[in-house]
């Protein structure tokens, strides 16, 4: 018999390598997301051009209010004060939600945690397990830019470093280890990126100095380090 | 000697281990390869950093084969 008798035991054929999925056809989870249009380089840069004009959308009515009441009576300037807290808070409170996707959860068995934590570490370089520890992110240089992956979400850090897309995402078992967690995202961005933000949901698309301030304290180093690898 | 883990609530487990020379263990990972992928896993082969492949047949020659399950946006 030859080695491991492939076609009997189902198994790929020594030095044939590994039978993809289906060639081309990146994630498999794509398919449940079949009328999304992929989400490649060009459809980003669309949802950035729509995110600003959202924004601006939410924010302009309210500067302009408060320069009508200025302008009109500048005894109404508290209200005008209003409007303006009003034309930065919003935008604050997408970015916040933005960067909620990548908040820690809590962890619940230790040990798992230690076991998945290996796992996690085979398949980081050393500077990415180094990062990892500090601040629970994990970066991943790609084609659309560089990404922070955590538990429930990931971050997308354009290049040049000055807008972030906050992607909620997730692997549906929640009984997993914080790092197998990770780990379920890294694999499939990096099987399939385009698949990966396809599936995905943007929970934000802004700047990153927003995003930045949203950010526990912990994890702040990890969006330099992105932004630092964004702009190399 | 090639594993086949399967990422679960203990962090991970391993089902399966092989070597090129061992036909009889090759088979019984292909087995339980399968019945994961039966039970909804996708299979992954971790090809260095920034890369990975989805393979749907137990690859002999690879030393790592991670099984894990489907994700989706929240």
């Amino acid at each position: 018999m030859t080695a491991h008798g492939a076609s009997a035991a189902g198994g790929a054929r020594p030095g044939g390598g590994a039978a993809p999925a289906e060639p081309g056809a990146g994630l498999p989870e794509r398919s449940a997301v079949a009328w999304r249009r992929p989400v490649d380089a060009g459809a980003l840069r669309a949802r950035e051009r729509l995110w600003t004009l959202s924004t601006a959308a939410y924010s302009v009515p309210f500067v302009a209010t408060a320069g009508i009441l200025v302008g009109v009576e500048p005894g109404l300037a508290p209200i005008a004060a209003l409007s303006l807290a009003h034309a930065w808070g919003i935008p604050e409170l997408h970015a916040n939600r933005g960067a909620k996707v990548v908040r820690p959860r809590r962890r619940r068995d230790e040990a798992a945690e230690a076991t998945a934590l290996g796992l996690l570490g085979d398949l980081l370089g050393h500077e990415a397990r180094e990062l990892h520890a500090r601040t629970g992110l994990v970066l991943e240089r790609a084609r659309l830019g560089v990404w922070l992956v955590g538990e429930a979400g990931a971050l997308l850090v354009r290049p040049g470093g000055r807008r972030a897309h906050c992607w909620c995402v997730r692997v549906e078992d929640p009984s997993l280890p914080s790092a197998d967690r990770i780990a379920h995202l890294l694999l499939a961005l990096r099987e399939d990126e385009t698949g990966f933000a396809t599936v995905a949901n943007l929970a934000f698309s802004g700047a990153t100095w927003r995003v930045r301030r949203r950010l526990p304290e912990a994890m702040r180093p990890a969006l330099a380090a992105a932004v630092q690898a964004s702009r190399a | 000697m090639a594993r086949l883990v399967r990422m679960d609530r203990t962090g991970h487990t391993t089902l399966a281990e092989w070597t090129g020379a061992d036909d009889a263990a090759f088979a019984a990972a292909s087995a339980a390869f399968r019945e994961q992928l039966e039970a909804g896993y996708y299979a992954v082969v971790s090809e260095g950093e920034g890369q990975a492949r989805q393979v749907t047949a137990l690859p002999a020659d690879a030393p790592l084969v991670i099984l894990r399950r489907p994700i989706a946006g929240g």
